[in-house]
C-alpha cells in the first residue's frame, strides 16, 4: 500500500486489506511495541489524576457544546481572527481547500512550504495537489518525514510512523538523505532530521499547519506538539496557511484548561506535550505577517447532521482508541484505507464520505469497547459503529445472502413455535458435519460459505440432543 | 424471591448446561426459579449488525414475557448489556409511549447471574465445591459495559479446592464480537490465538466466564488445537459440589 | 460582516457551510444561547491548588527534572552569580536576551546580546537565549512564555539549541485551570508552553531529547526572599 494516497474510495475492504498487513510480521512487531509502550504511558499518567472522570466529562460537554452552536462559534471564530488581522476562508470540501490553499501560496510568492503534522492536509491529500502546483513541501514532523521520505503513507493519528522501526528509518534517511554511514540510534536519527530541516525552517518562507484548537473568544490559535518543529512552521515563515475543520472550534480560552489536560495524557501518556502555541491573529513584532486559516467542511456538516452521528465531531485527535483497539494492534493503520485509522477511523471514515465508500470499516471492530473507555471525550465508539452498521445495511438492501437469513431469523425469533422448530432444524441440517473426536464429542470442523471463516481455526461443539426449555419441560413435570 | 430465568437463545440451543447450572444455584439459595415459556432471544445479533428492524420486536417481546417478574436472571453479560445499552433507544425509536415506560421500569430488575448474586443477593460463598486449577476470561461487555469488576472473582474465590489462576491480559477481548468473527475471521483468529495463548500459559484445565458467546470461541482453538482445556460457564462451577467431575 | 477580510469574497461556500450547520443543529445559536449554555457546563474538576506552597515548588523541581531540565532554586539576590555558574558549567559564553530581561540577573562575564530583530540565521549562531517566564505550572512541569518584554519574540527562544529560562516562584501555580485563568486577560499575545526541551517519541516510541527546538533547558527558580 506504500506508495499510493490512503484513499477511501479505491482502498480495498477491511477484511482483505487485514489480511494482507498482517502477514508482514516487522508491521506487528512495530506496532505492538509502540501501542503497548503508549498505553502503559497513558495509564501510568491518568491515573494520577483523581479528576480524570469529571475532565472527560467537562470534554464531552465542551464538545458537545461547541457543535450545538457552531454556527454562532465559527462567526465568532471569525470576527476574532479577522479583527487581529488574520484572514478567514472557507472550503466547502476538499477540493475547495487545496485550491485556496494553492493560490494563497502561490501568492506569497513561494515555491516551497514547510508543513507542521496535520491529519487534515492528509484527508485532503494536500500534498500532491502543492506538488502539481510546482510547490514543493516540506513535511517537518519527524514522523511526517520518514512517511515523506519513504514513499509511505501515515498509520496512526498521533505517531504516524509507529510501523515503522529504527533499521527501516535508518535506511529511509541513508537513501534520501544521502547519508551511508547514517547510525541507528534514535538520536542518530533525530539529529539527521534536524540538521537536514534546519536549512529549511530557516529559508523557506511559508508555511503551511493544521489546527489543534480554534478559539473563539479570541481568534486564536492552538497547536500542540513535540518536537518544536511546529513553533519553526508558525514563527519563522514570513505567511502562515492554517487548514482546520470546522470542528475544530473551541468557545473559550479558558476550556483549554481541559482540553490540555485531556490530550497530551491521551495522546502521547505525558503530563503536559513539550510545546503548545497560541496565537492571535497577526503581531506586528512576533511571527508571520500574514496569517491565513481555511476552514473546512468537507462533510462534516453531513456528521452534525446525523443525531447519532454527531459525536463523531467531538474527537480531539488524541489517537487513544488506536493503541487501545485490539483490532488495530493486529493490522496497524493502513489497512482502514484512510489517513484516519483505528476505532475513530472506522466512524469518522465512512461518514467523511458519505457512506458512499468505506462500508467494510464500521464492521472493523468486535465492540469490545475499549475505545470509548480511553477516549478523553467520551465518544461512544460503539454505538456509532452499531449506527452506522445500520446504515450499511439499509444501503445493501434486502437481496442478499445475509440480510435474508438475518429477516428469517428474526421471523423465527418472533414465535417460540418457530425457534423450537428452528432448534430441531439445525440438529438435522448440521449432523452430517459432526465427526466424533476421540472423547467421543461431535465437532464441527468445516462450515460452508461465510461461515468457514469460523472453522478455519475454531472448531464447533455440535447442538446438544436435548434444549434448555426441553428440560424445563419435562422437569416441570416429572420434578428435577 | 421469584426469579424469571432469560436463558438466552444461544444458551438455551447450545449450552443447556448453564441454564441448568443457573436453575440449581439459585434453587439451592432458596429461590424459586421461573421461565416464561415465551421468551427467544434478546435482538443483540440483529442489532449488533446493523439489522435494526429486525430487531426492534423483540424489545416488546422482552418485555411481554418478563413485564411481572421480581428479578430476571441472565447467563449472558453481553445480553445483558445489549438490553441495558440498547433497549430505552430502540424502545423510544419504535415511539411505544408505554413500552418506553415498561423498559425503563423493566431494567433496573434485569441482572447478569454474577451481578444478581453479588449486588442483589449480596452472597459469595454458594456453596459450591470444584477442586481444580481455573483462570477467568472477562468478558468485555461484563467488564466495561455492566462494570462487573471483581465480583466474578470474588464468587470463584468462594467456591472449595478451587485452584483460581490470574489470567494475563485480562481485558483483552478475546475476538469474538458476534458476527466480527465471521466477517473478520482473519483478525478475529489473530485476537484468539493472544487469548487461548495467555490462557495455556495459566496451566488451567478449565476457562471459565460470564459469557458462553466468547468461551464458545476459546473453545472452538482450544479444541482444534487438542489442548486438552475445557472451557465452562461460571453458573456451572458454582453450581458444582462435592465430588464434581471435571 | 461590513469588514474587509481580504480572503476571497464572502460568497457562497461561507453562506453555505453556515445554511448546512444551521439545518443540522436546528437553528440559528446566538450570543445568549451560546453564553448560557456555556456557563451550564459542568466543571467538577479540580480548579485551584490541592498542596501547601512549598510542595507545590517542590513538585515543579520534580517534574522539570523528570523532563531532564537542570533546575536551580536561589534567592533574589543570587540570580546573576548562579546564571554565571550555569552558563560557565555549559561552556556558554555568548547568549541572546530579549529587550526589557532584568539587568540584574545578567552576569557580567558572558557577552549578552539584545534582540532587536535579529534573522532567524543569526540567531541560530548564539550558543543560547536566557529569559524570564509568566508563568509555571508544577503539576504539568511546564513554563510558559509570552511575547512581553524580558520574554521576547517566539523565534529567540526556539533558534537556539539552549534555553536558560528564569521563573519567579510566586509565578509558580500547582494546576494547569489556575495558569488559564492568570492567562485570560492576555489571552491573545503570542503564548508558548514549554514542557522540558524539544523532545519526540516518533522513534520506536523511544523519548528522545531535541529535535528542532531547544535540546537543552535550564532552570533557575527565583525565590522571594534572599
Amino acid at each position: 500500500m506504500s506508495g499510493s494516497a490512503l484513499d477511501p474510495k479505491t482502498a480495498p475492504v477491511f477484511p482483505i486489506a487485514a489480511r494482507t498487513a498482517m502477514k508482514d510480521g516487522q508491521l506487528r512487531r512495530n506496532v505492538r511495541h509502540a501501542t503497548d509502550v503508549i498505553q502503559a504511558k497513558r495509564a501510568r499518567v491518568v491515573a494520577e489524576m483523581p479528576d480524570w472522570q469529571e475532565l472527560r466529562e467537562a470534554g464531552k460537554q465542551i464538545r458537545q457544546h461547541t457543535m450545538e452552536n457552531l454556527d454562532f462559534y465559527l462567526e465568532e471564530f471569525e470576527a476574532n481572527c479577522t479583527r487581529a488581522g488574520g484572514v478567514v476562508h472557507w472550503a466547502r470540501d476538499a477540493a475547495e481547500a487545496r485550491q485556496i490553499i494553492v493560490g494563497l501560496v502561490k501568492a506569497s510568492g513561494s515555491d516551497e512550504v514547510i508543513k507542521i503534522k496535520s491529519m487534515t492536509t492528509e484527508e485532503i491529500q494536500l500534498n500532491s495537489a502543492l506538488e502539481a502546483a510546482g510547490i514543493h513541501p516540506y513535511e517537518t514532523d519527524l514522523a511526517e518525514l520518514i512517511i515523506q521520505l519513504g514513499h509511505d503513507q501515515p498509520s496512526h493519528i498521533v505517531v504516524p510512523a509507529l510501523h515503522k522501526n529504527r533499521q527501516q528509518i535508518r535506511e529511509i534517511f541513508q537513501r534520501e538523505m544521502n547519508l551511508p554511514k547514517l547510525g541507528e540510534r534514535p538520536e542518530d536519527l533525530a539529529d539527521a532530521a534536524r540538521i537536514f530541516l534546519r536549512e529549511k525552517f530557516l529559508r523557506v518562507k511559508t508555511g503551511v499547519s493544521g489546527a489543534n484548537f480554534l478559539i473563539a473568544e479570541t481568534g486564536g490559535v492552538c497547536i500542540v506538539e513535540s518536537e518544536g518543529n511546529g513553533r519553526m512552521c508558525l514563527t519563522l515563515p514570513e505567511t502562515l496557511i492554517a487548514v482546520a475543520g470546522i470542528d475544530k472550534v473551541v468557545p473559550r480560552f479558558a476550556d483549554l484548561e481541559v482540553l490540555f489536560q485531556l490530550l497530551p495524557r491521551s495522546a502521547t501518556g505525558e503530563r503536559m506535550n513539550p510545546y503548545n502555541s497560541i496565537w492571535t491573529g497577526v503581531n506586528a513584532a512576533d511571527g508571520p505577517r500574514a496569517f491565513h486559516v481555511v476552514l473546512m467542511d468537507n462533510a462534516r456538516t453531513e456528521i452534525l447532521a446525523d443525531a447519532e452521528g454527531r459525536q463523531t465531531l467531538n474527537c480531539i485527535r488524541c489517537g487513544a482508541c488506536q493503541n487501545a483497539c485490539p483490532v488495530y494492534r493486529q493490522t496497524g493503520g493502513h489497512a482502514y484505507g484512510s489517513v484516519y485509522a483505528g476505532p475513530i477511523g472506522a466512524i469518522l471514515t465512512p461518514q467523511l464520505q458519505e457512506m458512499h465508500h468505506a462500508q467494510s470499516l464500521p464492521y472493523a471492530s468486535s465492540l469490545c469497547g475499549a475505545c470509548y473507555e480511553v477516549c478523553p471525550v467520551k465518544i461512544n465508539i460503539p454505538e456509532v459503529l452499531i449506527h452506522l452498521r445500520n446504515k450499511v445495511v439499509k444501503q445493501n438492501g434486502p437481496l442478499n445472502v445475509e440480510a435474508f437469513a438475518m429477516k428469517m431469523m428474526g421471523m423465527i425469533f418472533l414465535s417460540e413455535h418457530r425457534f423450537r422448530a428452528a432448534q430441531r432444524m439445525g440438529r438435522m441440517a448440521e449432523a452430517p458435519l459432526v465427526r466424533r473426536d476421540e472423547k467421543g464429542e461431535g465437532w464441527i470442523g468445516w462450515l460452508p460459505g461465510m461461515l468457514g471463516g469460523w472453522t478455519k481455526v475454531r472448531d464447533l461443539q455440535e447442538m446438544p440432543q436435548e434444549t434448555f426449555r426441553d428440560w424445563w419441560k419435562k422437569r416441570g413435570t416429572h420434578g428435577s | 424471591m421469584r426469579v424469571a430465568l432469560f436463558i438466552t437463545c444461544y444458551n438455551d440451543t447450545l449450552f443447556p448446561d448453564t441454564g441448568k447450572a443457573v436453575v440449581r444455584v439459585l434453587e439451592r439459595l432458596g429461590h424459586t426459579v421461573e421461565f416464561p415459556a415465551g421468551q427467544t432471544c434478546c435482538g443483540q445479533m440483529h442489532w449488533n449488525t446493523g439489522y435494526q428492524s429486525e430487531a426492534l420486536p423483540l424489545v416488546k417481546r422482552f418485555v411481554e414475557q418478563f413485564r411481572g417478574a421480581e428479578a430476571v436472571v441472565v447467563p449472558s453479560s453481553s445480553c445483558v448489556a445489549m438490553m441495558r445499552d440498547h433497549y430505552p433507544k430502540m424502545a423510544a425509536e419504535i415511539g411505544d409511549a408505554a413500552l418506553i415506560a415498561e423498559v425503563s421500569q423493566l431494567l433496573p430488575r434485569v441482572f447478569e447471574f454474577s451481578e444478581f448474586l453479588i449486588k442483589r443477593l449480596g452472597v459469595e460463598d454458594v456453596g459450591a465445591s470444584y477442586p481444580h486449577r481455573v483462570t477467568y476470561h472477562a468478558s468485555c461487555h461484563g467488564l466495561r459495559n455492566l462494570g462487573l469488576g471483581d465480583g466474578p472473582v470474588r464468587l470463584l474465590k468462594a467456591v472449595r479446592g478451587i485452584d483460581l489462576v490470574e489470567l494475563n491480559a485480562l481485558e483483552q477481548c478475546c475476538g469474538f464480537g458476534g458476527t466480527f468473527a465471521v466477517k473478520n475471521a482473519d483478525v478475529s483468529s489473530a485476537m484468539l490465538e493472544e487469548k487461548t495463548g495467555a490462557v495455556l500459559a495459566t496451566g488451567a484445565r478449565v476457562c471459565t466466564a460470564c459469557d458462553n458467546s466468547c468461551l464458545m470461541h476459546i473453545q472452538g482453538a482450544l479444541h482444534r488445537q487438542k489442548t486438552g482445556v475445557k472451557t465452562l460457564h461460571l453458573a456451572e462451577i458454582l453450581a458444582a459440589q462435592e465430588g464434581a467431575e471435571l | 460582516m461590513g469588514v474587509d477580510t481580504g480572503a476571497a469574497p464572502l460568497g457562497s461556500a461561507r453562506a453555505e457551510i453556515l445554511q448546512r450547520i444551521r439545518a443540522a443543529t436546528g437553528g440559528v445559536s446566538n450570543t445568549e444561547v451560546a453564553r448560557a449554555g456555556w456557563t451550564r457546563l459542568p466543571r467538577e474538576y479540580r480548579r485551584a491548588a490541592t498542596r501547601e506552597r512549598e510542595a507545590v515548588l517542590e513538585l515543579l523541581e520534580d517534574r522539570l527534572r523528570d523532563y531532564d531540565a537542570n533546575v536551580v532554586r536561589t534567592g533574589r539576590d543570587r540570580v546573576s552569580a548562579i546564571v554565571a555558574k550555569m552558563l560557565s558549567e555549559r561552556g556558554k559564553t555568548r547568549m541572546v536576551v530579549p529587550p526589557g530581561i532584568p539587568n540584574e540577573w545578567l552576569p557580567v562575564v558572558v557577552e549578552f546580546v539584545v534582540d532587536e530583530g535579529l534573522s532567524a540565521a543569526e540567531l541560530d549562531r548564539f550558543d543560547g537565549v536566557m529569559t524570564g517566564s509568566t508563568m509555571a505550572i508544577a503539576q504539568t512541569g511546564t513554563v510558559i512564555l509570552q511575547s512581553v518584554p524580558g520574554q521576547g519574540r517566539r523565534a529567540v527562544t526556539l533558534v537556539p539549541d539552549y534555553q536558560l529560562c528564569v521563573v519567579c516562584e510566586e509565578d509558580v501555580v500547582e494546576t494547569v485551570p489556575e495558569a488559564m485563568a492568570r492567562l485570560q486577560e492576555t489571552a491573545e499575545l503570542p503564548t508558548t508552553f514549554f514542557s522540558g526541551p524539544s523532545a519526540t517519541a516518533d522513534i520506536e516510541m523511544t523519548r528522545i531529547k531535541g529535535v528542532h527546538g531547544p535540546r537543552y533547558l535550564d532552570v533557575v527558580l527565583v525565590g522571594s526572599g534572599i
